[in-house]
């Protein structure tokens, strides 16, 4: 904790986006690149953490941390997987229509926990394929390769059969019920599936279907912050880690004079806001500890703290202000903030080093902590082990902080340029 | 009240249930002998029925009112009223459980007395069947009261009990029936519906209530907090499918909080049953769950009563399911007939009952042109916290092209309701952009159903948000929430007013 008291900002951001980046190579299968959803004993891999990865390897690359040729081998496995993996609509394929299952079997890429064929998911997976696809641009024969393998891998995703004759986009489906209703209402973190959607070169999204998901939002004003509501925090941020949406504007944030990233910085505020409130009486919020998003919990359990019966979650998507909120938050909100608020991120992680010492140990953010289930530390309950999400969000955004590297390799990308166009973007470095 | 089959309901007999039916039903009741032709026949005497027969009345019309059972309807006999008896004083058990949250000390014995419960409901029902749905009293105003099946004979004729009694008009408002989902072996195993629950001596140890609208949740948190194990299933991702999802999915976590099983996205497919056990097969996309109850209750909609009527013989179109077909001005198909309530409504509310009964009987007595559009209605949902609605919502406005601003209060900002221990919700008003023109309202909170007024009047008298801001509360109280949003509205055209000077 002293060492990390007395660093640089630079120095310290750079200790935890190192640790962060060691997740994937401590928990991905090298035979396969399949990275495991989290660091508990048998953990499938997730298809989201995989996007992740891939997109972590470039920056890897450019900190020094691995030497490029490595980090394209890598990347071509991961490809190569994807590219022979079964795809069919049996039980245990590993996708479906080009998209792929949320969990799979870390060893032979099959299905597991019946997980449903997830759009949104297969987006983050599709985002990290594609920021290989323009890291990797040199004339040798692995890197061509990569590319190839990418057009292939993004061509064959059918977006037009995930719409099902409608407008509205369905956000997962499974063999044994077929398409499922989730009934997602407003802003979430999908804006990345809209884009690659649209701009499919094969089986595009409809046009409609970005306005048919716009036309759910909710324009509120909340302590005094004009806002485009959605409660957890990664809904506003996990599209950002590939899209840098500064100054960019659809037709509904013209409309509110605004734009997606300035959006992002006032459900950050909003999030301070609600600590400072406080409204529940847990212990450890304040200005400089918020994070209220999906992340592990203690739960689910009936707990009574100080004569008052608390529900703990178990991982969920919490959210502010209307909740849920249990307690528990999310340290590694405040870097994947870093990029839009990078003051009051920053003041997060200096108070979460100075008094809460066993969440920043070694650089390793947990998912989750609950102060208000003590324990023998000021921490009170932590989330055992790392999160896969969590650790490449880190990586990414501290990245999109210090050098936007993520968001200049995807600007190069012709499929975001033209599925922003199509979504009805307008202005900024578009 | 009957249920489709026809089998009368029975209540306890003691001198409540006795006096509700000397109201409601009096046993000694010989119905009278028509002279001549009626200016108004209403055919049911639920809400919609009974307002309208004593408005017509009382403005001096000659009228009759049929009624095939209780007077009353669902709202008095198996509705608002022993639901929400039954919800205070559910409420009460909970507060007395949670007792520390408000600095109190829990007392060391809570137990439920059931039946002393259901005594309070049956007594509750017999006060206000006596001061607003008396046969006795409604026929002291004028009103023929006609016990008996209707069904139309002719265009201009409705014969009871062998009896044809001749009208100008005719109002139809037969209410509706709880749904009853074809599920293999419900019938065999048995269950509830509003119409014999609040009928329980005895409170189930424990309830599956299928059905995640107003009468599931009300219900199924009212009997948790009475002490049953209660686990609910709804086919859809949330509950109150017409409600916005912050709203839904506090009333989950208020649910969940409360002890009882949540399946969402879950359907019904199986009961059987085994011993004194009802056991239901649940499936949930591919995954499938078994369930062990004593009690079933259904709670997934209501069936207009369009059955027995002869309405094809009179011209009046309906739908099994949607009900009877009326125009804007509640007209049927045949133009001396009209209808209102749950028998043409997808809404189904005493309150829009009552205002369609005034239109009804303005639209089909004095020549007036009401429309049912025209006015303003508001709806609450009565679990803890309430959930009610005003006017448009976001999305109906923006499907409508109208861009929107939602002015948002949480409770937990409001001095009285953080006093009162009562935080959970919050205050949305929704006005078009750029200006204060009120397009709808949501407010969740303890007492939300008394909260939404100041916007319903709002509303109505077409006054802007800002103009609430000069409305002076009294403090502290819990309706301040809705200042506190006018004056945010207020603030911010402050603030644009200021952004974008006038040209001199």
């Amino acid at each position: 904790m002293g060492e990390q008291h007395s660093q640089s900002d630079e120095a310290l951001l750079d200790g935890f986006q190192r640790a962060a980046f060691d997740y994937f190579l401590k928990n991905v299968n090298p035979h396969n690149g399949l990275v495991a959803d989290r660091t508990r004993e048998a953990a499938p891999a997730s298809i989201a953490v995989v996007g992740f990865a891939l997109s972590s390897y470039p920056v890897a690359v450019e900190r020094g941390w691995m030497d490029r040729a490595e980090a394209a081998a890598r990347t071509l496995v991961t490809l190569r997987f994807f590219l022979n993996s079964s795809q069919s609509d049996t039980p245990d394929a590993t996708g479906y229509k080009g998209f792929y299952y949320h969990f799979l079997d870390l060893e032979s890429g099959k299905r597991v926990w019946q997980s449903e064929l997830s759009l949104v998911d297969t987006a983050f997976l599709l985002a990290g394929i594609l920021t290989a696809g323009v890291y990797f641009d040199e004339n040798i024969q692995i890197e061509t390769e990569i590319r190839d393998l990418a057009d292939t891998l993004y061509r064959r995703m059918d977006w037009h059969w995930a719409q099902n004759g409608k407008s509205s986009v369905w956000q997962g489906w499974k063999p044994e019920c077929g398409f499922l209703h989730y009934g997602w209402e407003g802003y979430d973190e999908a804006a990345i599936l809209y884009v690659l959607g649209l701009a499919s070169p094969t089986y595009p999204l409809s046009r409609d279907s970005f306005q048919t998901w716009t036309s759910t939002y909710q324009w509120e004003n909340i302590y005094g912050h004009d806002v485009l509501y959605s409660g957890p925090l990664f809904t506003h941020e996990y599209s950002h880690a590939w899209i840098d949406f500064r100054g960019l504007q659809d037709q509904f944030m013209r409309e509110k004079n605004c734009d997606y990233f300035e959006n992002t910085r006032r459900a950050i505020y909003l999030q301070r806001e609600y600590a400072l409130r406080n409204p529940h009486e847990f212990k450890g919020y304040g200005k400089n500890c918020w994070g209220f998003t999906a992340c592990e919990g203690p739960g689910p359990k009936m707990v009574r703290v100080d004569g008052r019966d608390r529900h703990f979650l178990g991982y969920a998507a919490r959210g502010v202000p209307f909740g849920p909120d249990d307690g528990t938050i999310a340290p590694s909100a405040a870097l994947a903030s870093l990029p839009f608020t990078p003051a009051i991120a920053l003041s997060m992680v200096r108070q979460l080093c100075e008094v809460y010492p066993g969440i920043t140990r070694e650089y390793k953010m947990p998912s989750g902590f609950n102060p208000t289930l003590s324990g023998n530390n000021p921490e009170g309950w932590i989330s055992e082990g790392y999160f896969g999400l969590d650790q490449g969000m880190i990586v990414l955004m501290i990245e999109n902080y210090r050098s936007q590297l993520i968001w200049k390799l995807m600007q190069k990308c012709p499929y975001i340029r033209k599925g922003l166009r199509r979504a009805g973007f307008r202005n900024g470095w578009l | 009240m009957m249920d489709d089959r026809g089998s009368p309901h029975t209540l306890p007999p003691d001198y409540d249930a006795r006096m509700l039916l000397e109201n409601v039903h009096p046993s000694t009741w010989r119905n009278p002998q028509p002279s001549g032709k009626y200016d108004l026949v209403v055919v049911g005497a639920g809400p919609a029925g009974l307002l309208a027969a004593h408005k017509a009345a009382t403005q001096g019309a000659k009228v009759a009112l049929i009624e095939r059972d209780l007077l009353g309807g669902e709202c008095l006999n198996t509705g608002c009223i022993p639901s929400k008896t039954i919800i205070r004083t559910s409420r009460l058990y909970a507060e007395m459980r949670n007792a520390e949250n408000f600095g109190a000390r829990t007392p060391r014995d809570v137990n439920v007395d059931f039946p002393f419960l259901m005594e309070r409901v049956r007594r509750v029902r017999a006060r206000v069947s006596h001061l607003s749905f008396s046969a006795r009293r409604l026929a002291s105003l004028g009103i023929d009261i006609y016990f008996g099946e209707a069904t139309f004979a002719g265009r201009t004729a409705v014969v009871v009990n062998g009896t044809t009694i001749r009208f100008r008009r005719a109002l139809i408002a037969t209410g509706s029936r709880p749904m009853i989902p074809s599920i293999s072996g419900l019938a065999e195993a048995g269950y509830l519906t509003n119409e014999n629950v609040f009928d329980l001596t005895e409170l189930p140890r424990r309830l599956l209530v299928l059905g995640g609208g107003p009468l599931g949740c009300e219900l199924a948190q009212a009997f948790c907090r009475l002490g049953s194990q209660v686990t609910i299933v709804q086919d859809e991702p949330m509950f109150l499918r017409q409600e916005e999802r912050d709203a839904a999915q506090i009333l989950s976590e208020a649910l969940v909080r409360d002890g009882i099983e949540i399946h969402l996205n879950t359907q019904a497919v199986n009961v059987r049953v085994e011993g004194n056990q009802k056991l239901i097969d649940l499936v949930s996309e591919a995954d499938k769950h078994r369930v062990v109850v004593d009690q079933i209750l259904i709670g997934v909609g209501q069936t207009p009563n369009v059955g027995g009527l002869n309405l094809d013989a009179v011209g009046v179109k309906y739908d099994i399911k949607a009900g009877i077909q009326v125009n804007d001005f509640l007209q049927t198909t045949n133009a001396r007939i009209y209808a209102a309530g749950d028998v043409c409504f997808e809404r189904t509310f005493t309150h829009i009952e009552d205002a369609s009964a005034g239109i009804v009987v303005q639209n089909a007595l004095f020549q007036g042109r009401k429309r049912l559009s025209a006015l303003t209605i508001p709806w609450c949902t009565y679990t803890d916290p309430e959930i009610a609605h005003v006017g448009l919502y976001v999305r109906e406005a923006r499907e409508k092209g109208i861009a929107v601003k939602t002015f948002t209060v949480l409770m937990h900002d409001v001095h009285r309701a953080i006093a009162d221990g009562e935080e959970e919700g919050f205050v949305k008003v929704s006005v078009k952009e750029g200006t204060d023109k009120i397009l709808g309202a949501t407010v969740v909170a303890r007492h939300a159903g008394e909260m939404i007024n100041d916007i319903s009047l709002a509303i109505t008298s077409g006054i802007g948000l800002r103009a609430l801001a000069s409305v002076t509360h009294p403090y502290p109280t819990q309706a301040q929430a809705v200042k506190m949003a006018a004056d945010a509205c207020r603030k911010a055209s402050l603030r644009s007013s200021v952004k974008r000077p006038r040209r001199r």
